[in-house]
């Protein structure tokens, strides 16, 4: 697959503290790539180095072909971003908005002004196209965005956390534009979001950012394994919490003990009735039996995957 | 033939109902692009319109004060050399004269349009997205100057011609070649010095991001330089004032150095400048000796001897004014963009 975006070692350093650090990443041509992370996390940081707006302290970013650090205008003719809660000229309508972004392209005002019709018809702004941009609601300033970008018929839009604010309905139409764009016309995706659900349901890959970090890249179905490499299984016993024998706690102990000998298991916890146990491979039966013959009254055994919420909790909410 | 086709040009645009003037099809640099909408921005603003118009209302009273003392002088002097020059410096002592308004609202003029330049975009969120466009960083803060300046010099161009006009209309005479000269060049320095005011709040404007921190430094600075620095240079130079027995050479440098701490202060330059082009008899702006002025003929001078005279000031003024711009290009271009953070 070709490459639109290559980036090998990129770092960029404030004071002491690395707001990315040796940042290797490469997006196919015609992808929709997700750059997910909280807050904090760099992600920005990264889109500022890609677009030229900030210098990386060392390595190499190479978008198109071209290097935003020494040829940042290039890079802007074929880049369209549009960065978080993008803001427009309140005074200005719309239409007029999108004009002058296209007279900053090289067009003349009537070139600018009929594409610029032609985009607030696709992102559904038609009828607003003389309203005040300040006017605008949240959503609405959204999608001109989206407008905005396109004026420059771009290769890659990089859009930064571009459904934050949105009504739920509102980032399902947004979302949908977006994959749009990418199928129909070809244009490379990137998108920062913090949102879990929305990067899953979109995108093709998804980069896992966490303080300045690549932690995992790949499809969502791919990530678990790489991030959970061996511990990707969870095993969750639950015992009858109505049965409260004399010897129940040094039964558990020696039961936790047992269970940490079965091969594969990695962690096991036991939090008042309830075991934990995280595994490389399924380990249920062995527990089951381990269980029952340490004489506790087992109520329910489940085995569940890492799903993304587990990549969340685990690497987010810190 | 080019008009027609103009026209034709204009009559789709209507049609189409897209666009109303001629340039549609132009393409214009985006330096242009920038400037115009900067413009645009100026005269679609109340605040620029409600400066235009105190501004407008001061020269319509100093323009009264300075007809009714001239009529006067015109009639019972005799010595009718230089009127028009006179409409812009006497005043019958109800209202300051225009150059006095000039050059006490220049500095108000040049802050209240350069001090939300930047910032506001920034807050706006519309700075990110200006800067994400295939244009160089410094086209945003070179149209927003170049803006400020034109807009500055149609108004000042306009209020002198009116001026002229008025100055026509009572006399019943056209200016001498000189005289038209010489306003010129004096309302192309007023220019320039409410240029410098301009690229002091465009500096603060980079510098802090709230526009009222930005405004007040602004004032703040004029403030200084108009009231509070000639006080400490008076404070300074009492000490050391000279008997009056003191021989003359030290009368002489005591004089110098008093000269010579004033001539950082912007406006003192301008008033130099000011008093060297309206007044023609002006030969010196600094202290003189004795034997300087001894032999000379009382007299007019020629312009180009006028400019000769305020030189060293017309730098001064111009160098601030570059200072003031390269301190803002320095902090603008070494910015990192974040959107509104």
């Amino acid at each position: 697959m070709e490459h639109i975006i290559e980036i090998e070692g990129l770092t960029r350093k404030y004071d002491d503290f690395f707001a990315v650090d040796h940042l290797d990443l490469k997006i196919g041509k015609g992808e929709v790539f997700g750059l997910l992370g909280p807050n904090g996390a760099g992600k920005s940081t990264t889109i500022l180095m890609m677009l030229g707006l900030t210098e990386p302290t060392s390595g190499n970013v190479r978008v198109c072909g071209l290097d935003p650090v020494h040829q940042p205008i290039e890079v802007k003719r074929k880049v369209g971003y549009l960065p978080e809660d993008v803001g427009f000229y309140d005074d200005l309508s719309g239409l007029e908005n999108l004009t002058y972004t296209g007279q900053l392209n090289g067009l003349s005002r009537m070139e600018a002004e009929e594409k610029a019709l032609g985009l607030l018809a696709r992102v559904g702004l038609k009828e607003e196209k003389d309203k005040k941009a300040g006017k605008y609601s949240r959503g609405m300033r959204q999608r001109l965005g989206v407008a905005d970008v396109l004026m420059k018929n771009p290769e890659v839009i990089i859009l930064d956390e571009p459904t934050l604010g949105i009504d739920p309905t509102g980032v399902k139409a947004f979302l949908q534009l977006i994959t749009d764009l990418s199928r129909k016309e070809g244009i490379t995706v990137l998108f920062s979001s913090h949102h879990l659900y929305q990067v899953q349901q979109v995108c093709d890959r998804v980069g896992i950012f966490v303080s300045g970090r690549l932690l995992a890249c790949g499809g969502i179905d791919s990530l678990s394994e790489q991030l959970f490499a061996d511990e990707s299984f969870m095993i969750e016993g639950v015992l009858d919490a109505g049965v409260r024998t004399s010897s129940l706690k040094e039964d558990l102990k020696k039961t936790k003990r047992q269970l940490q000998d079965i091969p594969g298991v990695a962690e096991v916890r036991i939090e008042e009735h309830r075991f934990m146990i995280s595994s490389s491979k399924n380990v249920a039966p062995e527990v089951a039996a381990i269980i029952v013959g340490g004489g506790l009254h087992l109520n329910s055994l489940s085995n569940r995957e890492y799903g993304l919420d587990e990549i969340y909790t685990r690497y987010f909410q810190e | 033939m080019k008009g027609n086709r103009f026209l034709k040009i204009f009559k789709n645009a209507k049609k189409n109902g897209i666009a109303d003037d001629a340039f549609v099809h132009q393409k214009l640099s985006p330096f242009w692009v920038m400037v115009r909408k900067e413009i645009a921005d100026h005269f679609h603003s109340w605040r620029s319109l409600i400066l235009f118009g105190i501004i407008l209302l001061t020269t319509v009273g100093a323009l009264y004060a300075s007809l009714i003392d001239a009529r006067e002088v015109f009639s019972a002097k005799s010595d009718g050399s230089f009127f028009f020059l006179k409409l812009f410096t006497q005043s019958d002592g109800t209202l300051p004269s225009f150059f006095v308004f000039i050059s006490f609202l220049g500095p108000l003029l040049g802050i209240s349009l350069g001090f939300d330049a930047v910032n506001s975009e920034q807050n706006r969120g519309t700075l990110s997205r200006i800067l994400a466009q295939p244009v160089p960083r410094d086209y945003l803060l070179n149209a927003k100057f170049v803006a400020g300046v034109l807009v500055v010099a149609l108004m000042f161009f306009s209020l002198s011609f009116l001026v002229i006009g008025a100055g026509l209309f009572v006399l019943g005479h056209p200016p001498t070649a000189e005289e038209f000269m010489r306003i010129i060049v004096y309302t192309l320095f007023s220019v320039v010095y409410v240029a410098f005011w301009l690229n002091l709040s465009v500096f603060f404007s980079v510098k802090f991001r709230q526009p009222a921190t930005s405004a007040l430094s602004g004032i703040a600075v004029w403030l200084f330089f108009t009231i509070f620095y000639p006080m400490i240079v008076n404070l300074i130079t009492k000490g050391f004032e000279p008997s009056k027995f003191a021989p003359p050479q030290m009368v002489y440098f005591y004089q110098k150095i008093k000269f010579a701490l004033v001539q950082v202060m912007p406006n003192e330059l301008f008033s130099e400048v000011t008093s060297a082009l309206l007044v023609p008899t002006v030969r010196s702006v600094g202290p003189l000796t004795t034997e300087q002025v001894s032999g000379a003929i009382p007299g007019d001078l020629p312009l180009g001897q006028s400019l000769m005279v305020v030189w060293p000031q017309i730098t001064g003024l111009l160098a601030l004014t570059l200072l003031c711009f390269l301190f803002a290009y320095l902090v603008f271009m070494r910015r990192e963009i974040r959107s509104r953070g």
